[in-house]
C-alpha cells in the first residue's frame, strides 16, 4: 500500500474514470463515480407539459426517477425508447437522474491529460452539456456535464 | 489550553513557515471578500459572489483556529455570520451592510499584519466593528430554530451530556483511582461508518488498567448471521483514575449507535486480588439483568417504561410499514374476484388491509412528538417580524401538546414561518391604522394544532385586514394569473394567493425574503400530503389553515387512467364519477363543454389535453367525467379513460423544479411498480382552461 | 503502531495542509493530500488509505459530498474518515454522520488530540 502513496508535495490526479455510451452513431460519456448504477428501460410515467427531453419518471425501489432524454438535450432527434434502451442513473448534485441512452459500452481510464474543454464551440445546445473531449484509443467521446442536466429552478429552494 | 506553538510534534522553524503561509492566504481571501464586495455594491446580484466571500471569510476563520490565532478567529466568526445568513436566506446586503462589511474587512487585515508582527489592534475598536457586524440585516432565524426543534424532540444521546469542549483541556485527574465497569454493545450501524470496537477498547486500555471480556452469547449459527448486525458484548473492567466523561470521550463518535452504559462500582482503589478478576463478570450490582432496554447511564437502577431507540432503526421500521402499504395494494391488485371456491378471501384481504393501517398507525404514534418544539420558537420570530416591521402583536398559541410525527415537525417549519410573516406583514395594520379602525393597538395572532377528522389542523389566524381582495385581483390579473374578465367568487380570489407567480410584495422585504410565495409553501405542504387553505373576512382578518394527515404520507384515492398515465384524485376532492353520454353532454360555443348533473352544468375538462399527454380533441360523449370539488367548493368534471379503483397511496414528493407542474401534487407507486402521480384539485380547478388554446379562458359559469 | 500508514489529507487551505502533514507526517504516518473534494476522489482511484481526514468548506465537492461519494464504493467501506470542522453543533454531528463520516476533529486541533483520534478510529 505504501508503495503507491504518492509524495504529499505533490499530489497529481492521475487518471478519469468514465463511463462510455452511445446515441445513434455518437459517442458520448460520463464520469464513471457519478454512476449509481445502470438499467434497462422500461416504460415511464409522463409528467405534464414536460419539456421534450424529460421522458417522465420512473420508480427505482421507491425512489422517483426523472428520465432525460439526454439525446434531445444536445439537439438530436428524441429517443425512439424501445426496449432494449439503457438508463444510466447518475448522481447529479445529490439527486439522482434517469439518463436515456441507446447502449453503455464501456469502461475507459483516461489520464488526465487527455482531456481537454471544448470552449472553442459555441452556439450549439450541445456546448451546454458537452464542455470536454477525450480521445481514447483515437475516438473523440464528449463527456458530458452533469451538472446542465437537471439545472434547477430560479427561486425554488435548493 | 494547548496550543500547538507549544507542541513537539512540529519543529518550531517548520511552523513559523507554515504560519506564513497562512497570514499569505489570509490577504487573498481578504481580497477576495473585497472584491466580491465591491462587485455586489455595483449591483452585480450574484448568488455565486455570496459564496465565494462566505466561503474567504470562513476559510479565515478556519485558518485562524488551526494555528491559534484567537483574535482572528472570533473576529473572523463575526464576519462570517451576517454572510451565512445571506447565504442561507439568498439575500443580498444593502448598501450600508456592504459599508459596514467594506470596514470590517479593513479592520482584518490590520489584525492580520498586526498578528504577523506580534501586536494587535485596540479592542474598542475591534469591539464597535463587531458591533456594526451584528446589526446586519436582521433576518429571521430559521437554522437556529430548527436546532431547537431537534434538540428538545430528539432522542440524540449528544444532547445529554451537552456539548463536546472544542479543544482537549488539560484535566485534572482524580488523584485516586476508581473502579468503573463498561458495558458496551455495538449495533450493526456502529460499523457502518467505518467505526470498529478493537481500536475503542484499546483506546479505554490506554486510560487504565483495564480487563475486557467478551460476551458472544448472542452470535447466531453461521447460517443465520447477518453480517450488517452486531452481536457481540463487551464488559471492560477498568481501573483509572480519570472521570467518566473521559471514558464516556472514547466512544464520543459511537454512542448513537450501541449501548453504552458505565458505572462507577467503587471510588477507593480496591485490593489487587479482588479488583479484576479474571471470570466473567456477574451482572452489575444494581440492575436485573445485562438488557439493553436500559437507560444507558450509571444511574440506572429498574426496567424504565420508556425506551431509548435508535433513530435510524424507526426510520427504518416507517419505511417497511410504507412498503407493506404499497404490497397490500398490490395484493389487492391482484386478488382474484370472490369466487365459491375462495369465499374468505375477500375478508382476509380487507383484515390485512386493516392491520397494515393498524401496524402504520401505531409506528407513527411512537414517533410522534408534541408540537410545541415547532411553537417553541414562533415567540422569538414573532419579535423579530414586530422588530422589522414596526407593528405589534400578540401572539397566542394554542393546542402544544397535539402529536404529530417528528417528519412532519421538521416539515412544519417553513410553511408555518412563511404564514406568520404574511400575517403580521400584510394582515395586521399598524397601531394607529388599527386604533382608528377601533381596534385594540395590538393585532392578535393565534397560532393553534389540533386533531380533527384523523388528521393534524393547523391554523393561523390573525385579526388583521382580512386580504385585500381588489389588489389580490388587480395583480393576478397583471401577473397573467387569471384573465381580466374573469369573474371569480370571494374563496377563489382568496385561493389565488398560492397560484405560482403570484406574489403581492413589491419590493423585497427583508421579512418576506426574496421569491418565496404562497405557491412554495403549497408545494412544501402537499410534499407532506397535506393541503392549505384561506378564508378572509375583509376587516376582520384572515385564517390560514394546515390540514395535514395523521398517518404521514398516506392518501385516500381514486386510481384513474388518462392516455394509460395513471393519475390518482384525492378522496377528499371527489365528488362522484359519472359516465358520459349524449344526455349529460352540453356543448356551450365552440370550445367548452359542461356536463349536466341534477339540474346544475359544470365545466368538463380534458385532463389529456391538459396536461399535454396528447393533442387536444373534441370531447366525445363516451368515457367517463369524475366530478371533484376544490376547497374553494367550486366543482369540475375531469375527464378520463379509465376509472380504476379505490386505494390507500403512499405519497412520495415530485422533487423536479425544472418546470411548473400545476395539477400535480404528488407521486406515489403503484402496486404494478409503476409511478402514478397524485392530482392537485385546486390548482387545476384554478387552471380553468378549456380544450384546445390555453391563451383562451372559461366564460363565466357556474 | 504508525508505521507506514497512510493518511489522506482533504483541505483547499494550503496552510491547513501543510500543517496536517507536518503533524501527521512528525507521528510516523505517510500523508497523502488533495485540494478539494474533486481532487480526493480522483486520488483515491490510486490509492489505498488507511485514514481520510477532510475538510468540510470547500469549493467544487464540500466535505459532505466527498464523504458520500468516497462510501458509494465498497471498497472504502472500512476505511475511517474523519472531518475536520470549527464546530461541534448537534447539527453538524448528523450531517457528519448522515454524510457516513467515522468521527470529527475540531479546530483549532491539539496535535496530541489529533493522534488520538486516529488511534481511536483504528489506526
Amino acid at each position: 500500500m505504501a508503495e503507491r502513496a504518492l509524495s504529499p508535495k505533490t499530489p497529481t490526479a492521475s487518471a478519469r474514470e468514465l463511463m462510455s455510451f452511445r446515441l445513434g452513431t455518437q459517442m458520448f460519456c460520463v464520469d464513471a463515480i457519478a454512476v449509481k448504477e445502470v438499467r434497462n428501460w422500461s416504460q415511464a410515467t409522463l409528467l405534464p407539459r414536460s419539456p421534450s427531453y424529460l421522458r417522465g419518471v420512473i420508480n427505482l425501489r421507491g425512489i422517483i426517477l426523472p428520465i432525460v432524454d439526454i439525446g434531445v438535450l444536445m439537439g438530436l432527434a428524441p429517443n425512439d425508447a424501445t426496449d432494449d434502451r439503457v438508463i444510466i442513473v447518475v448522481w447529479v448534485q445529490k439527486r439522482l437522474v434517469g439518463l436515456l441512452v441507446d447502449e453503455v459500452c464501456d469502461l475507459v481510464t483516461a489520464p488526465q491529460e487527455a482531456v481537454e474543454t471544448t470552449s472553442d464551440l459555441t452556439g450549439e445546445a450541445i456546448h451546454t452539456i458537452v464542455r470536454e473531449l477525450i480521445t481514447v484509443e483515437g475516438a473523440v467521446l464528449g463527456i458530458i456535464s452533469l451538472e446542465q442536466v437537471m439545472p434547477r429552478r430560479e427561486g425554488s429552494s435548493a | 489550553m494547548s496550543n500547538p506553538d507549544e507542541s513537539n510534534w512540529i519543529a518550531p522553524e517548520v511552523l513559523s513557515g507554515i504560519r506564513q503561509q497562512f497570514f499569505a492566504e489570509c490577504s487573498d481571501h481578504i481580497s477576495v471578500l473585497e472584491a466580491g464586495l465591491l462587485e455586489l455594491s455595483a449591483g452585480h446580484n450574484d448568488w455565486e459572489i455570496i459564496n465565494t466571500i462566505f466561503r474567504a471569510a470562513h476559510s479565515i476563520k478556519g485558518g485562524a483556529a488551526t494555528f491559534g490565532v484567537e483574535g482572528l478567529q472570533h473576529f473572523a466568526h463575526e464576519l462570517e455570520s451576517p454572510l451565512a445568513r445571506f447565504r442561507e436566506h439568498h439575500t443580498f446586503p444593502s448598501p450600508a451592510a456592504i459599508k459596514v462589511l467594506l470596514h470590517a474587512i479593513d479592520l482584518l487585515a490590520d489584525m492580520t499584519r498586526a498578528a504577523l508582527d506580534g501586536g494587535c489592534l485596540a479592542q474598542d475598536q475591534i469591539d464597535s466593528c463587531v458591533r456594526e457586524l451584528s446589526t446586519i440585516e436582521h433576518a429571521p432565524i430559521a437554522e437556529p430554530a430548527s436546532q431547537v426543534s431537534k434538540r428538545s424532540g430528539s432522542d440524540n444521546a449528544f444532547e445529554d451530556i451537552g456539548f463536546v469542549p472544542a479543544q482537549a483541556e488539560f484535566v485534572e485527574i482524580a488523584s485516586e483511582p476508581q473502579h468503573f465497569r463498561v458495558r458496551f454493545r455495538p449495533h450493526g450501524e456502529l460499523y457502518a461508518r467505518a467505526n470498529d470496537p478493537l481500536p475503542l477498547l484499546r483506546a479505554l486500555k490506554r486510560l487504565g488498567e483495564a480487563e475486557v471480556t467478551l460476551d458472544a452469547d448472542s452470535l447466531p449459527l453461521l447460517s443465520e448471521l447477518d453480517h450488517n448486525e452486531g452481536y457481540l458484548f463487551w464488559t471492560i473492567d477498568l481501573l483509572t483514575a480519570h472521570d467518566e466523561a473521559q471514558i464516556r470521550e472514547v466512544f464520543e463518535f459511537v454512542e448513537q449507535e450501541c449501548e453504552l452504559e458505565i458505572v462507577c462500582i467503587s471510588s477507593v482503589a480496591p485490593a489487587p486480588e479482588n479488583s479484576l478478576s479474571p471470570q466473567k463478570p456477574e451482572a452489575p450490582p444494581q440492575s436485573n439483568s445485562p438488557v439493553p432496554t436500559q437507560t444507558p447511564t450509571s444511574k440506572g437502577t429498574q426496567l424504565s417504561s420508556t425506551l431509548r431507540v435508535n433513530l435510524d432503526r424507526l426510520d427504518r421500521l416507517m419505511n417497511l410499514v410504507s412498503e407493506l402499504v404499497i404490497s397490500e395494494a398490490t395484493l389487492c391488485e391482484y386478488a382474484p374476484p370472490e369466487t365459491d371456491t375462495h369465499p374468505n378471501f375477500p375478508k382476509a384481504l380487507d383484515d390485512i388491509k386493516m392491520l397494515t393501517r393498524d401496524l402504520q398507525e401505531s409506528v407513527m404514534a411512537i414517533r410522534a412528538q408534541p408540537v410545541r418544539t415547532v411553537f417553541q420558537r414562533l415567540p422569538r420570530l414573532v419579535r423579530d417580524i414586530e422588530m422589522a416591521t414596526g407593528k405589534e402583536v400578540h401572539l397566542v398559541m394554542e393546542g402544544e401538546d397535539t402529536e404529530v410525527d417528528r417528519t412532519l415537525i421538521e416539515g412544519l417549519n417553513d410553511p408555518l414561518t412563511h404564514m406568520i410573516r404574511n400575517a403580521i406583514d400584510h394582515g395586521i395594520e399598524d397601531a394607529a391604522t388599527r386604533v382608528k379602525a377601533g381596534k385594540s393597538q395590538k393585532g392578535l395572532l393565534r397560532v393553534s394544532a389540533a386533531h380533527r377528522a384523523g388528521r393534524l389542523i393547523v391554523e393561523i389566524t390573525d385579526d388583521g385586514q382580512g386580504l385585500d381582495r381588489e389588489r389580490i385581483r388587480s395583480i393576478a390579473v397583471e401577473r397573467g394569473v387569471i384573465g381580466a374578465e374573469d369573474v371569480l367568487s370571494n374563496e377563489e380570489i382568496d385561493s389565488v394567493i398560492f397560484q405560482p407567480g403570484f406574489s403581492t410584495s413589491e419590493k423585497v422585504t427583508d421579512i418576506s425574503g426574496r421569491g418565496v410565495g404562497l405557491d412554495v409553501v403549497n408545494r412544501s405542504v402537499q410534499a407532506l400530503g397535506g393541503r392549505i387553505a384561506v378564508s378572509s373576512r375583509p376587516g376582520l382578518g384572515t385564517t390560514f389553515s394546515l390540514s395535514l394527515p395523521l398517518t404521514l404520507a398516506v392518501l385516500d384515492g381514486m386510481l384513474v387512467s388518462v392516455c394509460a398515465q395513471g393519475l390518482v384524485v384525492p378522496l377528499t376532492n371527489l365528488l362522484e364519477t359519472v359516465p358520459l353520454s349524449t344526455e349529460n353532454l352540453l356543448q356551450l360555443g365552440a370550445n367548452t363543454e359542461l356536463l349536466a348533473i341534477r339540474g346544475r352544468h359544470v365545466p368538463l375538462v380534458d385532463l389529456g389535453a391538459l396536461f399535454e399527454y396528447r393533442p387536444p380533441a373534441p370531447i366525445k360523449a363516451e368515457g367517463v367525467a369524475v366530478l371533484v370539488e376544490a376547497d374553494t367548493g367550486q366543482q369540475i368534471a375531469l375527464i378520463v379513460d379509465d376509472i380504476l379503483d379505490q386505494r390507500q397511496v403512499v405519497i412520495k414528493a415530485l422533487d423536479i423544479d425544472t418546470h411548473p407542474m400545476e395539477g400535480i401534487a404528488a407521486a406515489t407507486v403503484l402496486g404494478n411498480g409503476r409511478v402514478a402521480l397524485i392530482l392537485d384539485i385546486n390548482a387545476i380547478v384554478a387552471l380553468r382552461r378549456p380544450k384546445g388554446t390555453p391563451a383562451e379562458r372559461l366564460a363565466a359559469d357556474g | 503502531m504508525s508505521e507506514n500508514k497512510t493518511i489522506l489529507t482533504v483541505d483547499d487551505s494550503p496552510s491547513v495542509r501543510d500543517m496536517l502533514a507536518a503533524v501527521l507526517a512528525g507521528a510516523g504516518f505517510n500523508v497523502v493530500q488533495a485540494v478539494d473534494g474533486r481532487e480526493g476522489v480522483t486520488m483515491l482511484k490510486g490509492l489505498d488509505p488507511d485514514v481520510i481526514i477532510t475538510d468540510i468548506n470547500m469549493p467544487r465537492l464540500d466535505g459532505f459530498q466527498f464523504i458520500e461519494e468516497v462510501r458509494k464504493n465498497p471498497r472504502y467501506s472500512t476505511t475511517p474518515i474523519l472531518v475536520l470542522t470549527t464546530e461541534t453543533s448537534a447539527t453538524m454531528k448528523n450531517r457528519a454522520r448522515s454524510a457516513g463520516a467515522t468521527g470529527w476533529i475540531v479546530k483549532p486541533f491539539d496535535p496530541e488530540k489529533l493522534i488520538e483520534i486516529i488511534c481511536r478510529v483504528g489506526v
